[in-house]
């Protein structure tokens, strides 16, 4: 059995005559331990793919199983239960909170988790070490480059250990150089197990994938592995 | 890393808009506290005054009505007083069971005498006891010692008395040592003498013609006090004067219920400040709900981070309202009273109520905007930027 089943996902905003498709009969399989990267042009619908991976977007049609449960038949107490456990987050904005300093920032997941405060510490330092921060645990968001931001952001999608990190655009923002040392990172997770589904227009970054799906108009249009992308 | 924390660096981040809530709720329940201390105050205050000056039970003897008609036509009647009030009756009424909510009894002993040629009334009255039961006697002269009488405004007008004059009253000769200021009751029209004098010169040795007590009543209801007395003297009728004591009271109850009306006002407004603000504030963090909402916080969750915050404005609020409102209330005491600064106005009740009602309005306040925010699109919060 797959880790995450997509079938016929279709997610339409608006109504009647002034409808669009965003996501259109969407059907894919991705194994445990997989890293797939997803893209596409402006519009073609990867970020709503990607929300309604992370159980936050339920689609008008069509079923998504991850980890043997359907996520769209689960409450929307379940899926947040859900999104807890096994899933990490990460965004192109890195949607830090300014009013937390950076290992608050990281330990966001872990407050609804009922562990003490000691134990998610700990948890948040031991991430922001992977992630090569935890000189920085008491600075606040602005106080650290945008590289940096992004690497915290990182750090929280992590710290409580997920099997799944979903990443939308999560260099986009950010320099080439500092780019590769965040790409480079997940790759590193996916390498210890982590399933990773990346949404990206980077094709450089998209390298790093063992599997590119692309993206048009909502469709998949083309599957393919890293050797058949252009440079760039 | 929890909700409490969240909730609490979030207010620490956003100060001013903290401070802007804070201040329109701590209005509001300085006003209330303030109102409600000053009310009770003058409550007290007023009380206090009506119930220790001025008579409000009258003592009179039992009377028998003797009705005179005849087939339907009606002659009047006669009233025959069964039993006369003694003097020793007096001493009856302070061995009651609430003699200690008496402030004053007094005596009256009345009967027509001729001055000048005219007929007028002369009333014996203790006055030792009239500066309780007759606050509103100004003399123009001295009290009565000894052989003296006072006369009031008209009776000296018509008799053609004055402060010194002597004269014959039942073969007796009494000075005139003062004239009482006119004040528009039925005391212009008679009088008032030493109460044992009184007696000899009517020739009523021993006798009372009616008794006025001032009962103290904040702790028992006057009609018991009546009760009471009835029971010591069972040949006396004894009445509340009913309209006094139901004025006082109805005015009372009228400041209470216009303050009270207020007090709501301000504290609705102050709610409706929270909830609007809150609501801004909603708006403003949908980025951070959606980031709550992905890292797996369930809506309940959301809610009652805006819930902590509510709360939290609210309470301290509260605490700082009550603050200004037992303070404005000790600084307007005297300018309503003759109380002074030193009187406490700090009522623990009415502190432990205006903290529970600031909070539960705050709360009220709060839920709008924090089933606004559970109910936000994660996918929309975050593209909110």
């Amino acid at each position: 059995m797959s880790y995450i089943e997509a079938h016929g996902l279709t997610k339409i905003y608006g109504d009647n005559g002034n409808s669009v498709r965003a996501v259109d009969g969407l059907s894919f399989e991705i194994q445990a331990g997989e890293f797939v990267a997803v893209m596409g042009e402006s519009g073609s619908g990867k970020s709503t793919l990607l929300s309604i991976l992370g159980g936050l977007l339920s689609p008008n049609q069509g079923s998504l199983i991850a980890d043997g449960l359907d996520l769209y038949r689960l409450s929307r107490d379940q899926r947040a239960n859900f999104r807890r456990e096994f899933l990490g987050f990460v965004f192109q904005s890195f949607h830090l909170l300014p009013y937390l300093t950076v290992i608050e920032n990281v330990m966001l997941p872990l407050a609804t988790a009922k562990l003490g405060r000691k134990r998610s510490r700990a948890m948040a330092l031991a991430a922001l070490e992977r992630v090569g921060l935890a000189s920085k645990a008491g600075r606040l968001p602005d106080q650290i480059s945008g590289g940096e931001q992004e690497r915290t952001a990182l750090a929280r999608a992590i710290v409580n250990q997920p099997p799944i990190l979903l990443a939308d655009e999560p260099t986009g923002n950010l320099d080439s150089k500092t780019s590769g040392q965040v790409i480079e990172m997940i790759g590193e997770l996916n390498r210890e197990g982590m399933t990773v589904v990346m949404v990206t227009h980077s094709a450089a970054c998209a390298r790093a994938a063992g599997r590119i799906l692309t993206m048009s108009d909502g469709r998949l249009v083309a599957e393919s592995g890293p050797e058949g992308l252009a440079c760039g | 890393m929890n909700l409490d924390l969240i909730a609490l660096a979030n207010l620490r981040r956003r100060k001013a808009r903290a401070a802007f809530v804070l201040t329109g709720l701590l209005i509001g329940v300085a006003t209330t506290v303030a109102l409600i201390s000053l009310v009770e105050a003058l409550e007290a205050n007023i009380t206090t005054k009506l119930e220790k000056y001025g008579a409000n039970i009258l003592v009179t003897p039992k009377t028998e009505s003797l009705p005179l008609a005849y087939e339907g036509l009606n002659l009047g009647g006669v009233s025959v007083e069964t039993a006369q009030l003694r003097e020793s009756d007096l001493d009856r009424i302070r061995t009651i069971k609430n003699a200690r909510n008496i402030a004053a009894v007094g005596p009256l002993v009345l009967g027509p005498v001729r001055v000048k040629g005219s007929q007028v009334l002369l009333t014996g009255v203790d006055f030792s006891q009239s500066r309780i039961l007759k606050p509103w006697w100004k003399i123009r002269g001295a009290w009565p010692e000894g052989e003296g009488l006072v006369a009031g405004a008209e009776a000296a007008k018509v008799l053609g008395l004055s402060p010194g004059e002597r004269v014959e009253i039942n073969g007796r000769r009494l000075t005139v040592s003062g004239l009482l200021e006119p004040n528009g009751s039925q005391d212009d029209h008679l009088l008032l003498a030493p109460f044992g004098l009184a007696q000899a010169v009517l020739g009523k040795p021993g006798q009372v013609s009616l008794v006025e007590v001032a009962a103290l009543c904040t702790e028992c209801p006057i009609q018991e006090m009546v009760a009471q007395i009835s029971q010591a003297l069972p040949g006396a009728k004894v009445m509340a004067i009913q309209q006094v004591v139901k004025g006082r009271m109805e005015t009372i109850g009228h400041f209470r219920r216009i303050f009270y009306g207020v007090s709501a006002l301000v504290v609705l407004v102050g709610g409706l400040m929270v909830m609007v603000n809150m609501m801004g504030s909603v708006r403003e963090r949908q980025r951070d709900i959606g980031i709550f909402r992905a890292v797996g916080f369930r809506a309940s969750q959301v809610v009652r981070i805006i819930l902590l915050e509510a709360g939290i404005i609210s309470l301290l609020a509260g605490l700082a309202g009550l603050g200004v409102g037992f303070g404005a209330a000790r600084a307007a005491l005297p300018l309503l009273t003759e109380m002074s600064h030193g009187v406490g106005v700090f009522d623990p009740i009415l502190a432990g109520l205006s903290l529970v009602l600031a909070v539960a309005v705050g709360l009220l306040a709060g839920l709008y905007p924090a089933l606004m925010a559970a109910r936000l699109d994660p996918t929309q919060a975050l593209r909110a930027l």
